[in-house]
C-alpha cells in the first residue's frame, strides 16, 4: 500500500462519509454492505480476468446459484412437496445426469461414424423423454400443494452461514460445466457461452416452481449469525436501556446495529478473501498463472497445461461469486428471481473491475466500493438532478418523459465511465503491480 | 385429408413463424460476424445497435405517422428506415472514430476490444431507454394479414387455417433482397472483394494496398444497415422492447458461431438452424400428431419439448454442441 492508495480509499471512505452527513447514515449503511458485497464479486472476477484473462458474462448466473443455495439450505423443509413427488424429482435429476455421462461414454468408447452417431442421438432422445416422463408429474404433484403458501420442496432448514459456501459450490458446479465445454478454445466463446448459461439459471429459477417457488418469490430466509432481527432488539430490555443511555431512537438505533453488523460479518468476508487471494498471487501457483496470461504460447511451452489451469482459475472465481451472491440473498432475506438483470449484476461488477484496476485485488475493492456508491447514489439523486435540470421547462410531455427516464442515466453515465477509463487509464485506478 | 390438415398446421405454427423468426436472426447475425471478420472481436453492442436503428425507425414512423403519410398495405416503418440506417451509419462511425480506431490502431488484444463493445453497448442502451423509454412499443401498421386463417380455409375447405402476417411477408422479402445485395457487392465489387481481403489476411490485403480505413468505415456502415433492417423487421413482427433486443444477443452469437464466425454464408445458415430449433422445440405438437397417429395413439399431453420460457436454452445447448464437435461452426470460420 502506498501513499496514492491511501488516498484513493480516503476519499471513497469521505464519499460514504458525506452521505451520511448530507443524506442519512441509513443510505450510507445500505450502500456500503451491497458495495462490500459487489467488492467480493468484483474480486472474484479479477481472478478470472485479472490472473487469467478469462472473459466472464455471466456473472449474474453464478450470483443467482449462490442465492438458489440459500433457499435450499435455510428455507424451512416442506414435508408435504418431499411425500408428493420430492424424492421422484431428486430421481429424474439423478436419471438426467446419468444419461449425459453415458452419452459421454458413450461418445469416447465407440468408433467415430454412422454407428455412433445413430446410438448417440437415440440414446439422448430416449433419454429425454424418459426424463419428462419421470419428473413431469412429480413436478405436477409438488407445485399442486398449497400453491399460494409452498408448492416447493423447500429447504434442509439449517443455519444461514452453511448456506453460503454452498452456493460457492453451486457456482462452482455450474462453472465447471461450462468452462469444460467452452475454455481452450477462442477467448470469445467463453464470453458467449456464460452469457448464455447466466440466463438459462435465471430462467430456470423464474420457471421452476419446486424449486424456489419461481416468480412467487420465497421470503423470510433467516439471517445469519451474528445478526439479530430489528424487533427483537426493540424488545429486549437491555438494548433499550443501552439505547436510552446514548439517547437514540430504539427504532432507528435497532436498524442501524443491524446494518453495522452486516458490514461487520462481509468485511470479515472481504478480508479472508483478499488475504487468500493475495497468498494465491503471490506464490508459484499466482506466477505460473500471470505468465499464462501474459504469454499463452510460451507458458505451454514450458509445460503448464494451460486449459486445465484456465479452467482452474475460473471455477475459483465463480464459487466466490457464488459465495457473494449466496450472501446477497441472506441480507436481502428472499430470492426474488425477476430482480436478477444483467447489466445491475453482470456488468457493473465487470465496471468495477476495470475501473478498479485489473489485476490488483485491491483495486476490486476500491472499484467496487466507488461504483457501487455511484450506481445507488445516482438511484437516489439522479431524479433531484434531472427535476433542477427541468425546472425553468414548461409542463409536458418532454418534462414528464425527462423526469420518467432519470434512472436510465446511470447506463449512459457507467458506459461513458468504463470507454473514458478503457482509453486513457486502461490500468484503473490502482494499476497491477 | 388428415395428412393435409396436419402439414398446413405445421406450416402455420411452425414453418412460416420460423421463417420470419430465421430471417430476423439471420440479418442480426450477419452484421455481427462481418464485424467479427474484418474488425476481429464478438461486438457486444449488436443487440443494442439493431434496438437504437429500430427506435430512430420508429421516431421516424410516428412523424411519418402525423403528417398522415402511409405505405399503403406496407407498414409505415419501411418508409422510415432509411432515416434509422443512416442515423444508426453516422453513429457507428462516429464510435468508431471516437472508440475503436485507437484500439485498432494500437492492435489490442481481441478481448480488450470485446470489453470496449461492452462499453458501447452500455452508452447505446442508455441513449435508447432515455428517448424511447423501456416500455413496449407496437409499430407495426398497413394490412394485418395477406392471407387470414379464414380465407385460406374457404379457399381450401381443410379444418385448419393457414394465416400469413404481412409483416411475416415483409420479413423474408426484405431479407432475400438485403442478402442478395450484400452477396453480389462482397463478391463483385471492388470494395466487397477488398472487405474480404482485409477479413482472410489483413497483412496481405495492406500489403496490397487496400485502404484499411475505408474498408473499416465500409464495413460499419453495412453492420448498421443490417442491424437496423433486422431490428425494425423483428419489431414489426413481434413488438419492440430494448431489453428483448439485448437478450437477443444469445440467439444472434449462437448463429454466427454455428455457421462459422466470419463466414456470411454461415451466419444465414446459422440463423435458420436456430430459429427452427427454437420453435420446434417449444412448439406443442399435440394437434399435429392428433392428425397423423391414428385415433388410439394420439396424446394426451401437450408434446411440448420445452416450454417457450426456456427458448434461450435452445440456442445454448446448440451452441454447445457446435462448440464441442465442430468449433469452427458449419462454414468453417475463422480459427477454433
Amino acid at each position: 500500500m502506498n501513499m496514492r492508495n491511501i488516498i484513493l480509499f480516503a476519499l471513497v471512505a469521505a464519499l460514504y462519509i458525506g452521505t451520511g452527513f448530507f443524506m442519512s447514515w441509513n443510505l450510507t449503511l445500505n450502500i456500503l454492505t451491497l458495495g462490500l458485497l459487489s467488492s467480493i464479486m468484483a474480486l472474484g472476477v479479477n481472478m478470472q480476468w485479472g490472473y487469467a484473462g478469462l472473459f466472464n458474462t455471466g456473472i449474474m448466473g453464478f450470483t443467482a446459484l449462490g442465492g438458489l443455495a440459500v433457499v435450499l439450505v435455510t428455507a424451512p423443509p416442506v414435508p408435504e412437496g418431499w411425500a408428493l413427488g420430492g424424492w421422484r424429482i431428486v430421481g429424474a435429476l439423478v436419471f438426467g445426469a446419468a444419461v449425459i455421462a453415458a452419452a459421454v461414454q458413450l461418445y469416447k468408447r465407440m468408433h467415430r461414424g454412422f454407428a455412433r452417431n445413430v446410438s448417440l442421438i437415440m440414446l439422448l432422445v430416449i433419454g429425454f423423454f424418459a426424463y419428462r416422463a419421470i419428473l413431469d408429474p412429480a413436478v405436477d404433484a409438488v407445485e399442486s400443494y398449497s400453491p399460494a403458501l409452498a408448492g416447493n420442496i423447500g429447504g434442509l432448514g439449517l443455519p444461514a452461514l452453511v448456506s453460503w459456501p454452498v452456493g460457492a459450490l453451486l457456482a462452482a458446479a455450474a462453472a465447471w460445466a461450462i468452462g469444460k465445454v467452452s475454455l481452450g478454445l477462442r477467448s470469445d466463446y467463453l464470453a458467449i457461452a456464460t452469457l448464455g448459461i447466466a440466463e438459462i439459471v435465471i430462467a430456470v429459477l423464474k420457471n421452476e416452481d419446486w424449486l424456489a417457488r419461481g416468480v412467487k418469490n420465497m421470503i423470510g430466509l433467516p439471517r445469519p449469525w451474528p445478526v439479530p432481527y430489528e424487533v427483537n432488539l426493540q424488545q429486549s430490555a437491555s438494548f433499550l436501556d443501552w439505547a436510552s443511555n446514548w439517547g437514540f431512537d430504539p427504532m432507528l438505533a435497532s436498524s442501524i446495529v443491524v446494518k453495522l453488523l452486516y458490514v461487520l460479518v462481509f468485511t470479515v468476508v472481504l478480508l479472508i478473501v483478499i488475504w487468500l487471494a493475495e497468498l494465491a498471487l503471490s506464490s508459484p501457483w499466482g506466477r505460473m498463472m500471470r505468465a499464462i496470461r501474459d504469454n499463452e504460447v510460451a507458458a505451454e511451452a514450458m509445460g503448464k497445461n494451460v486449459t486445465r489451469r484456465h479452467l482452474q482459475v475460473f471455477v475459483i472465481g465463480s464459487a466466490v461469486v457464488g459465495f457473494a451472491g449466496a450472501m446477497m440473498t441472506t441480507m436481502d432475506g428472499q430470492l426474488t428471481p425477476g430482480t436478477y438483470q444483467p447489466l445491475r449484476y453482470t456488468f457493473l461488477i465487470w465496471v468495477m473491475v476495470i475501473v478498479g484496476g485489473s489485476g490488483n485485488n485491491w483495486g476490486s475493492v476500491l472499484g467496487g466500493l466507488l461504483i457501487g456508491w455511484l450506481w445507488l447514489i445516482v438511484e437516489s439523486l439522479g431524479p433531484g438532478v434531472i427535476s433542477v435540470i427541468t425546472y425553468g421547462m414548461p409542463d409536458g410531455a418532454l418534462k414528464a418523459h425527462l423526469l420518467d427516464s432519470a434512472q436510465n442515466m446511470r447506463l449512459l453515465t457507467l458506459g461513458v465511465i468504463l470507454l473514458l477509463v478503457l482509453r486513457f487509464s486502461p490500468r484503473g485506478l490502482i494499476p497491477e503491480k | 385429408m388428415d395428412i393435409l390438415n396436419a402439414l398446413v398446421t405445421f406450416l402455420n405454427f411452425v414453418f412460416i413463424p420460423a421463417t420470419a423468426y430465421g430471417a430476423q436472426l439471420a440479418l442480426g447475425a450477419l452484421g455481427a460476424t462481418l464485424v467479427y471478420g474484418v474488425l476481429n472481436f464478438s461486438n457486444f453492442a449488436q443487440g443494442d445497435t439493431m434496438a437504437f436503428g429500430t427506435m430512430v425507425t420508429i421516431l421516424g414512423t410516428w412523424w411519418l405517422q402525423s403528417q398522415g403519410i402511409s405505405f399503403g398495405p406496407l407498414p409505415t416503418a419501411l418508409l422510415a428506415m432509411p432515416l434509422g440506417i443512416f442515423v444508426t451509419a453516422v453513429l457507428l462511425l462516429l464510435t468508431d472514430r471516437m472508440v475503436y480506431r485507437f484500439y485498432r490502431k494500437k492492435r489490442a488484444n481481441p478481448t480488450i476490444l470485446v470489453i470496449v463493445s461492452l462499453g458501447v453497448m452500455f452508452v447505446l442502451n442508455g441513449i435508447t431507454r432515455l428517448v424511447i423509454g423501456v416500455e413496449e412499443q407496437n409499430f407495426a401498421d398497413g394490412a394485418r394479414f395477406v392471407i387470414t386463417a379464414g380465407e385460406f380455409r374457404k379457399w381450401t375447405g381443410l379444418d385448419e387455417g393457414l394465416a400469413i402476417k404481412t409483416t411475416q411477408a415483409v420479413t423474408v422479402v426484405t431479407a432475400v433482397i438485403v442478402v442478395a445485395w450484400l452477396f453480389w457487392f462482397l463478391q463483385k465489387t471492388r470494395t466487397g472483394k477488398s472487405m474480404r481481403a482485409f477479413s482472410d489476411n489483413e497483412d496481405l490485403a495492406l500489403l496490397s494496398g487496400i485502404n484499411p480505413q475505408h474498408v473499416v468505415n465500409v464495413t460499419w456502415i453495412i453492420v448498421a444497415a443490417l442491424a437496423t433492417i433486422a431490428g425494425v423487421l423483428y419489431g414489426l413482427d413481434k413488438s419492440f422492447k430494448p431489453f428483448t433486443y439485448f437478450q437477443l444477443l444469445l440467439p444472434i452469437f449462437s448463429a454466427a458461431v454455428v455457421g462459422g464466425l466470419g463466414s456470411p454464408l454461415g451466419a444465414i445458415a446459422g440463423g435458420f438452424v436456430v430459429a427452427y430449433s427454437e420453435v420446434m422445440v417449444t412448439y406443442a405438437w399435440k394437434k399435429v400428431l392428433g392428425y397423423l397417429l391414428p385415433e388410439a395413439w394420439a396424446p394426451d399431453s401437450l408434446v411440448q419439448l420445452l416450454s417457450t420460457d426456456y427458448k434461450f436454452a435452445v440456442s445454448f445447448f446448440i451452441l454447445i454442441i457446435v462448440l464441442v464437435f465442430m468449433p469452427t461452426g458449419l462454414f468453417r470460420g475463422k480459427s477454433g
